[in-house]
């Protein structure tokens, strides 16, 4: 690691003006990409402000119609959480299904979401539930945040204090894990709410994205057949060792088709 | 600039001064002696390096030595109480939970942890709560064995 000067957070509002007024400092969250960042010289921050020291970042609140999730909340949390396994269970399994435990005990849904790792779980989730996520300048709507491999509508200086997802009246996420690091290949997590159907993909493209084609026909006849006859175009999604492209779109169908089982 | 943080290691309550570029697991191995903790990987894969942090396992290479400031630690040295082994422990030494021994110490604290979240986990529940720690001589049988002997014997305490 490069040397840098640490603080720990006064407040979401400080730590979000230290980026502001330093743009080469850093906030760490659970640190589960960020430490190995650090680890690998691949970062070199001036500073690196804690946001552990807040714990009015972290804990869950869950309404008739909504589950707010604070920033700093871990996926342990999340998973173990008995109202969200109640409200939305598909969103505490895949909270129970990020890395391992140790890794579940540490990192959270903020850095999750904010560092927009085209591999993660939680970003399948704010497109598939229809999320807002809540920051210290304004609320994001979720269908609008993932803007590229990495990138985010996040602004220098804005950091996320929260996430709200509505309630479904179904959902599911289906991952189909690298057995190596757990991270999702493809991950389909599918909505049936009063707004229709969502299908929110992750791990297949640079970003998360809603594939669009397969909501179209799950809100004219949700079944598996209506996908029969839905495609997507590889030239969209990624190749790397692990899966080509054609792979990937063959893995996001059946993904997708195994969560409107699960939802039947 | 360096910290001065105060922490609870294994009951005892520690003072060190750190740079904010000090792993967790380097202070602990190379500053204060602890080096049952072992670091396999490095790069937050293997579990060797798992201790309890306020309670809860997690992976040490991947914590800065300034975060443990105002924690309570507890690593594999820890465990042991006037000579007498943790369960989880004694079962790794009855069942043979182990080849060449590397991984233990981080299979231990993760067995615990295993314990903790499941009284009596079952080998499928086990075997998927122990994807963070790698054993390279694939000794797992026995370390499923022992982790669900020991988790039996948690219980019973």
């Amino acid at each position: 690691m490069y040397g840098f000067e640490y603080s720990k957070a006064a407040s979401a509002e400080a730590a979000a003006q230290s980026l502001k007024d330093d743009e080469d400092a850093k906030v760490l969250a659970g640190g589960m990409t960020f430490i190995p960042t650090l680890k690998a010289r691949l970062a070199m921050p001036t500073q690196v402000i804690d946001l552990n020291s807040l714990p009015e970042l972290s804990g869950i609140t869950v309404t008739a119609d909504t589950v707010r999730i604070g920033a700093m909340t871990r996926h342990a949390h999340v998973a173990a959480d008995a109202d969200v396994k109640a409200a939305i269970p598909a969103l505490a399994y895949l909270a129970g299904n990020i890395g391992d435990p140790m890794v579940r005990n540490r990192g959270t849904i903020g850095g999750s979401v904010a560092n927009a790792d085209p591999a993660a779980c939680y970003p399948s989730a704010i497109l598939g539930l229809g999320a807002t996520v809540h920051t210290t300048e304004r609320d994001i709507d979720g269908d609008s945040f993932f803007t590229e491999m990495f990138e985010t509508a996040l602004q220098e200086g804005e950091l996320i204090k929260a996430v709200t997802f509505k309630r479904p009246d179904a959902a599911a996420y289906m991952k189909f894990p690298n057995p190596a690091s757990r991270y999702a290949m493809v991950g389909v997590f599918l909505s049936k709410g009063s707004d229709g159907i969502r299908v929110g993909v992750t791990g297949a493209a640079p970003y998360a994205f809603r594939f669009a084609a397969a909501e179209t026909a799950l809100n004219a006849d949700f079944s598996t057949q209506a996908l029969e006859n839905v495609t997507i175009d590889p030239d969209m999604l990624n190749t790397d060792m692990h899966a080509t492209a054609a792979y990937r779109a063959s893995l996001v169908l059946t993904m997708t088709k195994r969560a409107v089982d699960a939802c039947l | 600039m360096t910290h001065t943080i105060t922490f609870t290691l294994n009951g005892e309550q520690t003072t060190a001064t750190v740079t904010p570029n000090h792993l967790a697991v380097d202070l602990l191995r190379d500053d204060l002696g602890k080096t049952g903790t072992h670091v396999g990987c490095d790069t937050s894969q293997c579990g060797a390096c798992t201790l309890h942090l306020n309670g809860e396992p997690i992976k040490s290479c991947t914590l800065l030595a300034v975060q443990l400031d105002g924690t309570e630690i507890t690593t594999i040295e820890g465990l042991a109480k006037n000579g007498d082994l943790h369960p989880m422990q004694a079962a790794f030494k009855e069942h043979h939970g182990l080849q060449c021994g590397f991984c233990t110490p981080g299979m231990i604290m993760s067995g615990i942890g295993i314990a903790q979240r499941n009284t009596t986990p079952d080998d499928a529940t086990i075997r998927h709560e122990l994807e963070g720690n790698i054993c390279r001589c694939t000794g797992y049988q026995n370390i499923v064995t022992a982790i669900r002997e020991g988790a039996k014997a948690m219980a019973e305490v």
